[in-house]
């Protein structure tokens, strides 16, 4: 096992280096000089041309990415336009901000999503399982932007139950939690029910009902386990997802994440905080994606007999 | 006599003559009560976008402001209500549709086109190739789409086009990597080496028949993609990156509308009713025609 988890962090290693690399191409193809952005417009040609220099702005491209990865594996993600500090120090003080949000939307919505895919495969084609896939429906359907505005509608500014802005106390977490679990939980239902359905036809099921297992014990013991893949595989593809619609949600409630800080950067033209904030998404997510397959093996044996 | 004969073997050749299997997806496509459903609400979408500019004058009903008629909530006059600049919300939502739909599917088959190029390539050809240019859209996968295309607007600027260059690139890898594995399980066939036995080139054995015995899941992909565009490209449209004001993009509509949300909730219901109506029609048609597609469901 641990020779697995090894390999694949040896495999993220290239990926992590080609997506820093297209990052940093696509944000060197951003228009104005860094130069005259930090100086303002009173600097003179020659003070901007000093600075270029100082900052190996005249430099080839592929050389500043490669200065700018050796910075990276010192711990330095260049210095933000906007605050003149290290990117880096912004973008670790807000992290945790969002990783609090990303994980309280996960959690929602797979302890939502799990039961009630399971009993819409149990109670297939009754009313129970129209309903709930049709609000899945509706759940994938909607804007993750135009849920939170309506739920700042209804239970902030209608009710007062919860703030519409903030990251103060539990309470500031549960809109913007919702809003975006809400979607993870619509596609996470579906296919929990969907490959639940074809589990509990199998010959295994039916050979333990005939054993008079107990009808509880035959959906969570055996069909449940044996229908977690697919649904474990959608939680960790659907995380990057979610990483783009926390931008979105940051933005409705003024949440102090690192989406929220990437469009703001993104509106001062601040480029090295931009990239710091999108290479941070990204390897969260590869890690995420590490940790999805590490956990097949817990949840597959025959997975995990292969990873030896 | 013989003449008789030539009639019954015509008459039994059309009794057992096997039916087309795009008649059969089409005939499932039609039996999915939902799936009709989307299709219908999705053709009336974009009936209502080819039509905005003979239903509306642009300049006079869209962006031109009328101060004396601001927030007026819905009336028979103006049935959305009007915005803070006295422009009618209607007007704004179904001219939005041109917007979103032109996007939505510009960018779609952009992605379409240059990730059945890739995959393709790759599948068939195996080798370096395959894993140099797998290892690229391995890549491009690493990076969330929204994350990706927020990075490529937030660098070549908002306007239309650079939001569907930026949704085309987002969207190749995951075309690219569909069209590999179709043609990975096809190209092996013995149709496929009995084409390359009698000399076809490798073009023609892969737009000629590779292709088309792989399409199913590409055609899903494409219908719903272009729903993860308008999604997109509506979430991008709110953050300020998308279609600049003030084209009436329902995404922009619903930024307008956030500043009024207190006392003039209206503004927010109706884009957002119509972005997600559009995503559903597309998304209750995907899903039919996925299960038409899928042989497991004859």
């Amino acid at each position: 096992m641990w020779k697995f988890i090894v390999k694949r962090i040896v495999a993220m290693v290239p990926v992590l280096l080609g997506v820093t690399l297209v990052i940093y191409l696509i944000m060197s193809m951003a228009p104005g000089d860094p130069a005259k952005v930090i100086l303002g417009e009173q600097a003179t040609p020659e003070q901007i041309e000093e600075l270029r220099e100082q900052m190996g702005l005249n430099d080839p491209v592929l050389v500043q990415y490669v200065r700018y990865i050796w910075g990276l594996l010192h711990g330095d993600m260049q210095t933000s336009y906007n605050s003149g500090l290290p990117c880096q120090i912004e973008i670790f003080a807000r992290f945790p901000n969002t990783l609090r949000l990303t994980v309280t939307a996960i959690t929602l919505s797979v302890v939502l999503a799990l039961p009630i895919g399971v009993w819409a495969a149990v109670k297939q084609n009754t009313i129970f399982d129209g309903v709930s896939m049709f609000i899945a429906l509706i759940g994938l359907s909607m804007p993750v932007f135009w849920l939170g505005l309506l739920l700042i509608l209804f239970f902030s500014l209608r009710l007062g139950w919860f703030p519409s802005s903030g990251a103060d106390s539990w309470k500031s977490l549960v809109l913007p939690g919702v809003t975006l679990g809400f979607q993870h939980m619509a596609s996470v239902a579906r296919v929990t029910r969907s490959s639940m359905l074809e589990v509990i036809r199998a010959d295994y099921i039916r050979t333990a009902r005939a054993k008079g297992v107990a009808e509880s014990k035959v959906i969570t013991k055996h069909a449940l386990k044996n229908a977690l893949i697919p649904t474990v595989t959608v939680i960790g593809l659907q995380f990057g997802g979610m990483l783009g619609g926390s931008v979105m949600t940051e933005s409705v409630f003024a949440w102090p994440g690192i989406g929220r800080l990437m469009v703001q950067s993104i509106n001062k033209r601040d480029i090295p905080m931009v990239l710091g904030c999108v290479i941070m998404f990204s390897v969260s997510s590869s890690v995420v994606n590490l940790l999805v397959d590490v956990l097949y093996g817990f949840i597959d044996p025959r997975i995990k007999s292969q990873y030896k | 006599m013989s003449e008789n004969k030539n009639v019954a073997t015509v008459d039994v050749a059309k009794k057992y003559k096997k039916k087309s299997q795009t008649a059969d997806i089409v005939k499932r496509l039609f039996r999915n009560k939902s799936a009709v459903l989307g299709m219908i609400i999705f053709l009336c979408i974009i009936v209502i976008a080819l039509s905005a500019d003979f239903l509306f004058d642009y300049e006079q009903d869209v962006i031109k402001q009328d101060i004396m008629n601001r927030l007026q909530g819905p009336s028979s006059e103006h049935w959305f209500g009007t915005d803070e600049m006295g422009r009618d919300i209607f007007a704004r939502v179904l001219y939005g549709a041109k917007y979103s739909l032109k996007i939505g599917f510009s960018a779609s088959i952009v992605s379409l086109a240059i990730g059945l190029v890739i995959g393709a390539v790759a599948g068939y050809y195996g080798g370096w190739i395959d894993m140099v240019v797998m290892r690229i859209m391995d890549v491009l996968l690493a990076i969330p789409g929204t994350l990706l295309a927020i990075a490529i607007v937030a660098s070549l600027g908002s306007s239309v086009n650079n939001l569907i260059i930026a949704m085309s690139v987002s969207g190749i890898p995951g075309f690219a990597r569909i069209v590999r594995s179709s043609v990975l399980t096809v190209k092996d066939n013995e149709y496929i080496e009995a084409a390359r036995a009698i000399g076809a080139t490798d073009r023609t054995i892969i737009f000629g028949h590779v292709l088309p015995n792989g399409m199913a899941p590409l055609i899903v992909q494409a219908t719903l993609r272009v729903a993860s565009v308008i999604l997109s490209t509506a979430g991008l449209s709110f953050l300020g990156l998308g279609v600049p004001a003030p084209h009436p993009e329902w995404g922009a509509l619903l930024t307008n509308a956030r500043s009024y949300i207190r006392d003039y909730s209206y503004m927010c219901l109706f884009p957002g009713l119509a972005i997600m109506t559009t995503i559903l029609s597309l998304n209750l048609f995907g899903d039919g025609l996925r299960d038409a597609l899928d042989p497991k469901q004859k």
